[in-house]
């Protein structure tokens, strides 16, 4: 089920969902991990509720490509409304894996992902284990550990330990903590969704 | 190219090295300022130079360093700051981007006419209008005649490392210039990579102290600066600054030799790819860089002959460096990354027309222009430069107009 | 600026880089008093040494000894009248530039005292 490194990942969501941030700390888990890293944001206009992008690369040799990842091993969407409205499967590799927050796996909206055989599809209600522990629906960090479960190259404690050292530099330790919650919790609650070939097609 | 140590392991001079740190290119630099802790920095804030002063800011505000830092009230007056304090005595830093530098583009003039080894981090970025934020070479060319030795790395490392070679480089007495690093806007500031640090005492030892010969705050200096030249003296100041312009290439050289020794990660004035036994070559500046090599392994792959010059001391332009890099070379692409409008070149093809115009069997050139306004170039569109680049090299004609990678 | 005092013109490799001056008092010895057309004429009888004008004067050409204005250093005064403009009492006048007027306040020409001994 797993792919092997290089990773890339392009990540989806709207301005204030903290997409810049999870890059961020899934580049930092990938350091701690030992391997090489990039965390690229794709730059707009930044304001809140806009689309936007990001882009994680995580490889055992130095990351010299810096732009765009157009052909994504993983695509990681934050807000399932962006489905439809932006192409968030485009370039998906042959075997990638597309982690979607929802709270309904069974959303019209995840049938209108083209995706192809041997693509997998995870979702989680992140937005609700985040506002159940932190009060705000910002669901990075729930997602993250939806990220660990699916690719062994950077397991649950090394994300935590990413997560606890970058968040305390800013964040009070209550939040720290309900963050490191909301990572297992979103590893454990993840959902592996039956993809329908073609459906759309 | 440059390699890159594996956490915990030590460099050539067998220092032990602090934990690799995952920041982005605007980070690194500030991180790298902390080390130097200058005496004076004076800014004003701009996408994408952000990051570099907020980054400092803090550094000033949780005590970490001894710098004088000087909210000004615009990039002419943050220069300004910098030519004052470094008239005073002091070691002085900025940073900008863009439409910034061009605020700040008289004084420019007067730090290098001035002789004042002020050290700027330019975080590249278009021009408005229309508006844009995005990285490309306009700011880059808009100095490149300022009497500035330039440096352009293409990463967060080599931001890092440049800058701390900078003081060194602006501060020998043969140069006595300021000196700019220049990193790609948002592709390196805001690249988040994996960044190998120095220990603060190496840093600190490498950098020394800044030890002008004359200043203004020295006890019982009758020294005046900025004076009155109008046409008494003035060409042949500026006579000086071609020695010192020239002079800055070899000390450039050690000085990077010197970092690199250090950090175990060698750095050159002009970096060559697979070139060996090319026929074929594309010249880049910056960041670019690493889709650029994509591309030329591809064409390897489909067995053609091709390589990579990256400029990485764009002022002075390393002529002889070049010269050797494109020796037996028969057909250059030229990736410009900003349009010199009405000139019969843009920047780059200008500087290599102009460097290979004497070679026995000068390399033809073409010009592409890519990337403009953030644009971003995949490694298809560099591949398709050298599918032309390779057709020119047989067909031996060289084009007068450029191609434009990626224009819609 | 250069500082070399010989006559010979010095090349490019020889001057100060950076236009720095290395020695003091080049302010000196440029004589401002050559741009002059109009000079200060001072009627001592009205000056109440309110040293206003010794103030303002952009050339520090006011003479002074014992806090009085004694003359007016007409090497260094280029005539501007700001000296006139600024007197309270109106005692300074700008009079054409002439041998004649140029004796009345020229603390060179031997009225009052001279240069070195006023400071």
């Amino acid at each position: 089920m797993d792919k092997r490194l290089p990773i890339e990942v392009r990540w989806h969501g709207r301005g204030g969902q903290g997409v810049v941030t999870a890059s961020r700390i899934l580049a930092s888990a990938a350091l701690k991990g030992g391997y090489y890293l990039q965390s690229l944001p794709d730059f707009g206009a930044e304001r809140s509720g806009a689309p936007i992008a990001a882009y994680t690369r995580i490889s055992e040799t130095p990351v010299i490509d810096r732009g765009p990842v157009y052909e994504p091993d993983a695509v990681i969407v934050l807000d399932a409304s962006l489905i439809g409205q932006v192409d968030v499967e485009t370039g998906l590799v042959a075997n990638g894996t597309i982690i979607v927050n929802t709270a309904n796996p069974d959303s019209p909206a995840l049938k209108r992902l083209q995706l192809k055989p041997g693509q997998q599809l995870w979702t989680v209600d992140a937005s609700q284990i985040a506002i159940e522990l932190i009060r705000r629906n910002v669901p990075n960090t729930p997602i993250l550990g939806v990220f660990a479960r699916c690719f062994s190259v950077l397991d649950i404690d090394t994300m935590s330990h990413a997560i606890d050292e970058l968040m305390s530099e800013t964040f009070p330790p209550n939040i720290v903590e309900a963050n490191l919650k909301a990572l297992r919790l979103g590893h454990d609650q993840a959902k592996k969704i039956e993809v329908e070939v073609g459906a759309n097609a | 190219m440059t390699t890159t140590q594996k956490q915990g392991q030590k460099p050539s001079s067998g220092i032990t090295l602090p934990p690799a740190q995952a920041i982005n290119g605007g980070e690194a630099v500030a991180y790298a300022m902390r080390q130097i802790d200058p005496e004076v920095v004076a800014a004003y804030p701009i996408t994408p130079q952000t990051f570099i002063i907020e980054k400092f800011s803090e550094y000033v505000a949780d005590g970490l360093v001894n710098t004088e830092y000087i909210n000004v009230e615009s990039e002419h007056a943050a220069m300004s700051a910098c030519v004052g304090a470094t008239a005073a005595g002091g070691r002085a830093q900025t940073a900008t981007s863009g439409p910034g530098l061009a605020l700040m583009y008289e004084m420019l003039w007067v730090a290098s006419g001035m002789r004042l080894p002020i050290v700027m981090h330019l975080c590249s970025r278009s021009f408005s209008a229309p508006l844009n934020i995005l990285c490309d070479h306009s700011d880059v060319m808009g100095m490149r005649e300022s009497s500035w030795p330039m440096l352009i790395g293409s990463s967060p490392q080599e931001a890092y490392d440049q800058a701390v070679a900078m003081p060194t480089i602006a501060e020998n007495k043969s140069v006595l210039l300021p000196v700019a690093n220049v990193l790609d806007g948002f592709t390196v500031t805001h690249s988040v990579e994996r960044v190998e640090v120095l220990p603060d005492e190496v840093v600190k030892e490498f950098a020394g102290e800044y030890e002008p010969d004359i200043w203004a705050l020295q006890p019982g200096s009758t020294a005046t600066f900025g004076t009155l030249d109008a046409n008494d003296f003035y060409f042949e100041h500026k006579r000086q600054q071609v020695e010192a312009m020239k002079n800055s290439l070899e000390v450039v050289r050690t000085q990077l030799n010197a970092v690199g020794e250090i950090t175990g990660r060698p750095m050159n004035l002009v970096e060559e790819y697979l070139m060996d036994d090319a026929e074929i070559a594309l010249v880049v500046l910056g960041s670019s860089e690493g889709m650029v090599r994509a591309a030329i392994d591809q064409a390897r792959a489909d067995g053609i002959k091709v390589g990579m010059v990256r400029i990485r001391l764009f002022r002075p332009f390393p002529v002889a460096d070049v010269r050797k890099a494109l020796e037996g070379i028969g057909a250059v692409g030229v990736l410009d990354r900003a349009i010199a409008f009405g000139t019969p070149g843009n920047g780059l093809l200008q500087d290599l027309a102009t460097s290979t115009r004497t070679m026995p069997d000068r390399p033809l050139l073409m010009d592409f222009v890519y990337g403009l306004g953030g644009r971003a170039t995949p490694k298809q569109l560099f591949r398709q430069a050298v599918d032309e680049v390779l057709n020119m090299n047989e067909t031996r004609v060289e084009p007068d107009e450029p191609a434009y990678l990626g224009l819609k | 600026m250069p500082e070399q005092q010989s006559s010979e013109r010095p090349l490019w490799q020889q001057i100060q880089p950076g236009g720095i001056g290395v020695n003091p008092g080049s302010t000196e010895r440029v004589q401002t008093g050559d741009w002059r057309t109009e000079v200060p004429v001072i009627d001592f009888e009205r000056c109440t040494h309110c040293m206003i004008c010794w103030v303002d004067c952009p050339d520090a050409s006011f003479e002074v000894a014992n806090a009085k204005l004694i003359a007016v250093d007409l090497k260094h005064c280029k005539g501007c009248g700001i000296c006139a403009q600024v007197c309270p009492v109106k005692c300074i006048e700008m009079v054409p530039d002439s041998a004649e007027n140029r004796e009345t306040t020229d603390v060179n020409s031997g009225n009052g005292a001279s240069s070195e001994s006023a400071r």
